[in-house]
């Protein structure tokens, strides 16, 4: 394919003070040329960025003040979602009993299963996660929660500020938890 | 017996046909590659499902680094918006600015992470002292002075009647109060879409979504 036809040609020039040419093979050496490209190669494989960054869209609700334009919702659909600091993650379902007994923790492993029994045992209408983000978590965790309700398929979902009793109650267990 | 001769064959090879895969290969390459561009922060996106991906037009950029500072970017070819989000910035904080202020925020990949009261000197600085500039990150912890919010009043105004994709690039590591500072910038100015830039992540097998994508492939993307 690379090669050229050097046979033809030159036929008119032919005679006794003619000398012939000495045929010149146009074979070149490919190897460098290959072994140059394949470098090439691997230095645009490594420095190419194949993942683009995604993006992932959050629609925040209006703070209203007016009672009547709250969203109501009703208690027992409700599972509420406390993040800590050190990756801790803390859940109630319905209200926060006085005692905090039905203040139980969890990790970013577990909360999945904690959100589908939810959602099993629950009415779809009713059904509402609430998440509130201490001080003390990171920007990681709480977008990690709400890739949780993208995983688990949770259409209602807020994010809520956390309130005293319950962030007293997170600081309280944040050491026993660990991870 | 006659031995039997065997033809002694050369053992080059005609690298022609290696050399053209290893050029078209090449090629892809080049044109496909695209360079990381320097990035002035450090940050370490979290992962998400999400499979949007993350526009690279008309954006305002907001940063969070991993000690929670918050900085301030428009994309380089909204260089009119970047004007006017300067000047309605600057009309807003009584800030006297020059024209070669107000150019050095227009400078390609400039982005402003410093309060207003350093403003003017930050943007005196040349692009040299700026590699070695320590921003201190907007305000936007106190609820009382969020400076983010005239920042996004300017940058809504700047966008009227045009898309303004509006992301936030926080780190791993931020503390959520700078990120709850930053939503309540947006909530302030009556911006209530936004999207935040997530690294690719693959949906973990038997959850919800899982089957809700294997099931329908067109099926409309989760929020």
């Amino acid at each position: 394919m690379a090669e050229m036809d050097t046979s033809g040609g030159g036929g008119h020039k032919k005679g006794p003070g003619v000398k012939k040419a000495k045929k010149l093979s146009t074979r070149v050496d490919l190897t460098p040329m290959v072994d140059l490209g394949f470098l090439l190669i691997t230095f645009f494989i490594f420095t190419t960025t194949m993942s683009q960054p995604t993006a992932m869209k959050l629609f925040l609700p209006k703070d209203t003040e007016k009672p009547e334009e709250q969203n109501k919702l009703k208690e027992s659909g409700a599972l509420t979602v406390l993040l800590g600091g050190n990756n801790t993650v803390f859940f109630y379902e319905g209200m926060l009993s006085p005692d905090g007994a039905n203040f139980k923790s969890s990790n970013y492993k577990e909360i999945r299963n904690e959100i589908m029994n939810k959602k099993r045992s629950t009415d779809p209408k009713d059904f509402m996660v609430v998440i509130k983000p201490s001080p003390e978590s990171t920007y990681k965790n709480t977008v990690d929660l709400l890739d949780e309700m993208t995983i688990n398929d949770v259409k209602r979902y807020a994010m809520v500020d956390i309130s005293d009793p319950e962030l007293q109650l997170v600081k309280a267990s944040e050491g026993g938890a660990g991870k | 017996m006659p031995k039997v001769k065997v033809p002694r064959k050369s053992t080059s090879i005609d690298m022609t046909a290696m050399c053209d895969v290893a050029f078209l290969l090449l090629s892809f390459f080049i044109l496909t590659t695209k360079f990381k561009p320097a990035e002035a922060l450090a940050v370490v996106t979290p992962k998400s499902v999400s499979t949007t991906v993350a526009e690279q037009k008309d954006v305002v950029l907001i940063t969070l680094d991993k000690d929670g500072k918050v900085y301030f970017s428009v994309s380089d070819d909204n260089t009119a918006e970047k004007a006017e989000i300067i000047d309605a910035v600057a009309q807003a904080r009584g800030i006297a600015l020059t024209d070669a202020e107000k150019n050095a925020f227009k400078r390609s990949a400039s982005f402003v992470g410093v309060p207003f009261s350093q403003l003017k000197s930050y943007l005196q600085l040349s692009p040299d002292q700026l590699k070695n500039f320590n921003s201190p990150g907007i305000p936007v912890t106190d609820t009382l002075n969020n400076e983010l919010q005239v920042w996004m009043r300017a940058a809504a105004g700047a966008y009227q009647g045009s898309k303004m994709n509006l992301l936030v690039k926080g780190d791993n590591g931020a503390k959520y109060p700078s990120f709850k500072g930053v939503i309540d910038a947006f909530k302030k100015n009556e911006i209530f879409k936004f999207q935040m830039i997530t690294d690719p992540e693959g949906v973990p097998a038997g959850s919800e979504l899982y089957r809700i994508r294997n099931s329908a492939p067109a099926a409309p993307e989760g929020q």
